[in-house]
């Protein structure tokens, strides 16, 4: 069985945000058959808005200490992240640290009086969930585990920004990546062609602080979605997929839309698809909810 | 500032701000400024930013609340020609007018990301309910009350479905090494400080 070092990060916890992510992501992996390793006692990644407290220094630290960890409970396993953010702060601090060794002695120095040590010698990658699902697996293989295909429903795949740039996954391009059109399409439903806001920022953490300016460009994802003809919108990212999700009545009494449409995460479809319960694919996570899902669900 | 800086604004960017070494690589082509989701609001993007460090318009550059609306989508990244890191230099510009205290005060996302931050110092782990209230209630308490109700639904929304626990009011999520935990960030904080401050010749 494929196992890998997991950080989960603090979106996926009990009682958080993206718990219905986390939820999803533990069911699939048991269909498909790989092991998720929590990182020990991890902690957070500070996103990319932790910048006005925390110096690169302290930001690096961070994502040092994850990795010490990993390095020390799975040795060589690849960590794993299923937040876009996470996936970003490690990856970036990985490389960073890499590249400068001054800054790699001093993270080392800050490690220290935490008892670690990082060595960032054992080729760990630093992977997205998404990445694992299409190249430790790919369509194929994921194709083989679908029980009940998601005929008959057309969904925009928004894959948002932090999954995409500046890493993106191998073999895609920033401006039109193809892979959540490619699942949909692998799991039985029916991609929207050219949606035009595929790639456009919801605002990410400005939501919160900006949530005019945010909510202007959430508006014009949805809008998108449904000139497509979408049923629902599909996403990686638990940023992305709180924004669109929980601002549409917000947005609503603004614009005069009459935005009702779900986001769902792609470990939500996948889990309904192969067919284990609403439960387990957390569609009781909706917000919004996804009634043609709920439907399959319960066939 | 320094002396060692007089006149040399993009000498003190390359040597205190991340990633500043690269501003000088700026071609002024504006495919940064063009590609930015809140471009419209900034007053002055990304392109002009790195202009202005050149022409050494320090005040204007740290006092701007321009790098304060990035969203960091790296979109500017992930087209420029030359190859900055662009959205690092924009985090970098930010942090390093707020180290040194002339950064924005009432600017929100400045005060969203310094709440951020010592949300997840304090215990290692973000704990989204208290920094919710914390934000909703930065600009006061009847501020505060007046955006409670306007997002109550959306919290409301977020309880029924499990994606919000209202116990972690009473402490929540953490790592377990809090000691080891708070000794690094301390150190790493103060090796900062020291790097900065060397680089500015304290
Ligand atoms: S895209 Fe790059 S080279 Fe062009 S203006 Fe922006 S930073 Fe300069
Ligand atoms: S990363 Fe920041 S500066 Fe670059 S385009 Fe996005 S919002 Fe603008």
């Amino acid at each position: 069985m494929k196992e890998y070092s997991f950080y989960p990060g603090c979106s996926s916890q009990k009682g958080a945000s993206a718990e219905n992510y986390m939820r999803s992501t533990n069911s699939i992996s048991k269909e498909l058959g790989f092991k998720l390793n929590d990182i020990p006692d991890w902690n957070c990644c500070s996103a990319s808005i932790g910048y006005a407290g925390g110096g690169e220094l302290p930001r690096l630290v961070l994502s040092a200490r994850n990795l010490a960890l990993s390095e020390q409970a799975h040795p060589k396993q690849d960590v794993v992240a299923t937040c876009a953010a996470c996936w970003l702060a490690t990856r970036e601090a990985k490389e960073r640290l890499e590249h400068d060794k001054s800054l790699f002695a001093e993270a080392n120095i800050a490690l220290k009086e935490a008892g670690l040590q990082l060595k960032n010698d054992q080729g760990k990658n630093i992977r997205h969930m998404v990445e694992v699902l299409i190249e430790d697996f790919g369509y194929e293989e994921i194709k083989k585990h679908v029980k009940k295909p998601l005929e008959g429903i057309k969904i925009a795949g928004y894959v948002g920004c932090q999954t995409n740039r500046p890493f993106g996954i191998a073999g895609e391009s920033f401006e039109n990546p193809m892979y959540l059109d490619k699942l949909t399409e692998t799991l039985g439903a029916d991609p929207v062609k050219n949606y035009d806001k595929k790639v456009s920022c919801c605002g990410g953490a400005l939501a919160f602080s900006e949530p005019e300016k945010s909510q202007a460009l959430i508006k014009d994802i949805i809008g998108a979605a449904y000139d497509g003809g979408a049923d629902m919108i599909v996403t990686p990212c638990p940023v992305c997929q709180m924004n669109v999700e929980v601002y549409q009545d917000q947005i609503n009494q603004k614009y005069g839309t009459k935005f009702k449409i779900p986001v769902v995460y792609y470990s939500t479809l996948m889990s309904v698809a192969f067919g284990q319960s609403a439960k387990e694919a957390a569609l009781d996570g909706q917000v919004i909810p996804a009634k043609q899902l709920e439907q399959i669900a319960a066939k | 500032m320094s002396e060692q800086y007089r006149n040399n604004f993009l000498r003190e960017v390359e040597k205190n701000v991340e990633e500043g070494e690269w501003v000088k690589m700026c071609m002024q082509c504006g495919v940064c400024s063009g590609s930015c989701p809140l471009g419209p609001h900034w007053e002055h993007p990304p392109q002009e930013i790195f202009m202005m460090i050149r022409a050494n318009k320090r005040e204007e550059v740290l006092t701007s609340s321009s790098m304060w609306m990035c969203t960091s989508c790296y979109n500017c990244m992930a087209r420029c020609p030359r190859g900055l890191p662009i959205t690092h230099i924009m985090h970098g510009l930010a942090h390093y007018a707020k180290r040194i205290g002339i950064a924005p005060k009432e600017q929100p996302t400045a005060k969203f990301a310094q709440k951020f931050w010592d949300n997840l110092a304090k215990k290692g782990r973000v704990n989204e309910l208290k920094l919710g209230l914390a934000l909703y209630f930065m600009n006061g308490f009847s501020e505060g009350v007046k955006t409670s109700l306007k997002m109550k639904d959306i919290g409301l929304g977020m309880l029924k479905t499990k994606r919000m626990n209202p116990l972690e009011i009473l402490g929540g999520h953490g790592v377990k090494d809090q000691s080891g935990f708070q000794k690094m960030l301390q150190k790493a904080t103060e090796l900062e400080s020291a790097r900065v401050g060397k680089e500015q010749g304290k």
